[in-house]
């Protein structure tokens, strides 16, 4: 796995990563690897530093120490490569803007500095709209979105940086049961045209279901690995220690989740 | 060009270039930001003044965008020590600054006279009199001619980097992974705000140039829900502000960039109250509607609940607890729409009526 051709393959690759705000280490030495076309949970207690793992291999958190690559090289030099969606609440709602103004922001990024989007951006970003089952709200002021949709548009738009490995901050809190479906349906989408998500996700229930590959996180890693393999409640109780009061029936026993997981799947 | 075109295009331009800056500080909340840069660069000015000897406009423009921006860059910093909080660390910051201009001044320009009105509420009837004069030509005037500049330059700022602006305003996050520094962006229009603030001031004054910069733009964002409308009528409201103040000035002899600022206010006065989508008045129409649909629902609803019982005026004001001119009011509005009927003191759902009251409780199951 160490050798320098397959850390060239893999999605991305964390190697010695600590982060701290001041002195108080947010993550603590973590060494994960992602693998290619996989849906990839992040769990772990409130501040166990899900979002700023997110965060430091996008390059938004100065690293303390260690490195992190994409598909062998910097963020920098893979930037394209890269979709995002941050959490829904860490922006302004009532900027006065549309839908279909937010899902062309997704394609900034290509356009480069000064270039303006066109009729070709426009398109893409209807269809991205159409995808989520958004079209309809196209020249919807986005005060006017619920949380639901709020969270469909924020999707629309990392399907339109059309990258190769997508960052998702919580995308099902707040939303309905509804929007959910649609967005693991597109995510399923996603992975199986070979795409890699890694998504910070808070709902230990669905881990089995929804997610191949599972990163138990409490400052450092904890466990890494397949959900079948890894996903276990001993690894569970060790990241969340004695916060942990209740634990979903379906955790523990090997074959549990992943029947469960088919028997949901349509 | 006659003394009033001048001091006309002045304002013009003054509320211009402020307006186009300040929609997107109203738009990051950093309102108030404005109001620090616009003192803290008096040191820059005086420091200009020192280094050139003398009164230097090259030199005073980079002076006080120097100062706005080691304004910005402190107030952040004292934020970053999570030690302040952000309104702290504006106050904090900028009477720092503005101290430090007046303590220079008073050290080594004793002799020379400083108009503290002048400081504070500009004097845009002297511009005509202020001349850009290089190698013995005479351009016109200075206040009007660098304020047209820094129109020119807010105008381009803008255009070229609409849509980075834009992103970096609404979505940081998402700004910094696809490559547009948010920082960047943050320091480049600073720098024009600063820029904007030193070619306002000797117009309007340190004061009213906040005032310009954010009222027109507060204005503009009530009335519309889309960026480059907001941005377009920002300007608009401000040029209309600057010159029906003028105008009114003259006509009742008062402070001209005084009255511009109270217009700026009158016209978001007319925005708060009026405006169609975000108005007060808008608001309460809305609400009192939303109010009377949710009353004749609820007759609709009891009467539906109350079938075998006959109901009428007298036994539903009381049932419902509603005042007669209030019960009366909604049973116009359901007999108008067909769900009830009214015979000889009876109230009574229609079919019309019976239907309604189905599809209500059919909203009322658990949602989505």
């Amino acid at each position: 796995m160490d050798s320098e051709e397959a850390l060239d393959r893999l999605p991305v690759a964390v190697r010695d990563l600590t982060v701290a705000y001041r002195d108080t280490p947010v993550l603590w030495d973590v060494d994960v690897s992602m693998p290619e076309g996989k849906m990839i949970a992040i769990v772990g207690p409130n501040g166990a530093g899900k979002s700023t793992l997110i965060k430091s291999i996008l390059n938004l958190v100065p690293l303390t120490s260690g490195n992190v690559t994409i598909y062998g090289k910097t963020y920098k030099a893979q930037r394209s490569m890269v979709g995002y969606v941050p959490q829904r609440g860490s922006v302004d709602w009532d900027f006065p803007t549309t839908t279909l103004d937010v899902v062309q922001m997704g394609m900034y990024g290509k356009l480069g500095w000064i270039r303006r989007p066109g009729k070709r951006e426009r398109d893409v970003a209807l269809e991205c709209l159409e995808k989520v089952g958004m079209a309809s709200y196209a020249n919807r002021q986005i005060s006017q979105l619920s949380g639901g949709q709020q969270q469909r548009v924020f999707l629309a738009r990392a399907l339109a940086q059309d990258a190769q490995i997508y960052f998702m901050d919580e995308p099902f809190a707040g939303v309905d049961a509804t929007t959910e479906r649609a967005i693991v349906d597109i995510m399923r989408e996603l992975r199986e045209s070979g795409k890699t998500l890694v998504v910070v996700h808070h709902n230990l229930e669905t881990v089995p279901e929804y997610f191949d590959w599972v990163i138990l996180l409490n400052v450092r890693v904890i466990a890494s690995g397949p959900v079948e393999e890894v996903f276990t409640r001993e690894a569970i109780q060790k990241a969340y220690g004695g916060r942990m009061t209740f634990l979903p029936d379906s955790v523990g026993e090997p074959s549990g989740p992943l029947r469960r997981a088919e028997s949901l799947g349509d | 060009m006659n003394a009033e075109q001048t001091i006309l295009l002045t304002g013009v331009f003054a509320a211009s270039s402020c307006a186009l800056v300040g929609s997107f500080l109203v738009l990051r909340k950093m309102a108030m930001m404005a109001d620090a840069i616009s003192h803290a660069i008096l040191p820059g000015l005086v420091l200009a003044y020192f280094l050139a000897n003398g009164p230097n406009l090259v030199f005073g423009v980079l002076g006080a965008s120097l100062a706005g921006l080691t304004t910005v860059f402190l107030v952040e910093g004292l934020q970053r020590t999570g030690r302040v909080k952000s309104d702290a660390a504006i106050g904090i910051v900028f009477p720092a600054l503005f101290a430090l201009g007046t303590f220079m001044i008073s050290r080594y320009f004793a002799n020379v006279h400083l108009d503290a009105d002048a400081v504070l509420f500009g004097e845009i009837a002297f511009a005509p009199f202020d001349r850009l004069i290089v190698a013995g030509v005479d351009y016109g005037s200075q206040p009007m001619i660098v304020l047209g500049a820094i129109t020119v330059l807010n105008l381009a700022l803008i255009l070229f980097f609409y849509k980075e602006l834009k992103v970096a305003t609404f979505d940081p996050g998402l700004a910094a992974a696809i490559g547009f520094s948010p920082v960047m962006l943050h320091y480049g229009l600073m720098t024009a705000v600063s820029m904007t603030t030193v070619g306002a001031f000797s117009a309007v004054g340190a004061i009213l140039v906040v005032a310009l910069m954010i009222v027109p733009a507060a204005t503009a964002y009530l009335l519309t829900d889309r960026l480059a409308l907001m941005i377009g009528l920002s300007v608009g409201s401000g040029v209309v502000s600057a010159v029906s103040g003028y105008y009114l000035a003259v006509l009742i002899d008062v402070s001209i960039s005084g009255m511009m600022t109270v217009t700026a206010g009158a016209l978001f006065g007319l925005a708060a109250l009026f405006s169609p989508s975000h108005g007060l008045v808008a608001r309460a129409i809305r609400r009192s509607k939303l109010r009377e649909r949710f009353a004749a629902d609820l007759l609709v609803m009891h009467l539906s609940h109350h079938r075998t019982a006959a109901e009428t005026f007298d036994s539903l004001a009381a049932e419902l607890n509603w005042s007669p001119s209030w019960l009366e009011r909604v049973v116009n509005r359901s007999t108008q729409e067909d769900t009830i009927q009214v015979e000889s003191e009876a109230v009574r759902l229609t079919d019309n009526g019976r239907l309604a009251a189905d599809r209500i409780a059919a909203s009322l199951e658990p949602a989505r």
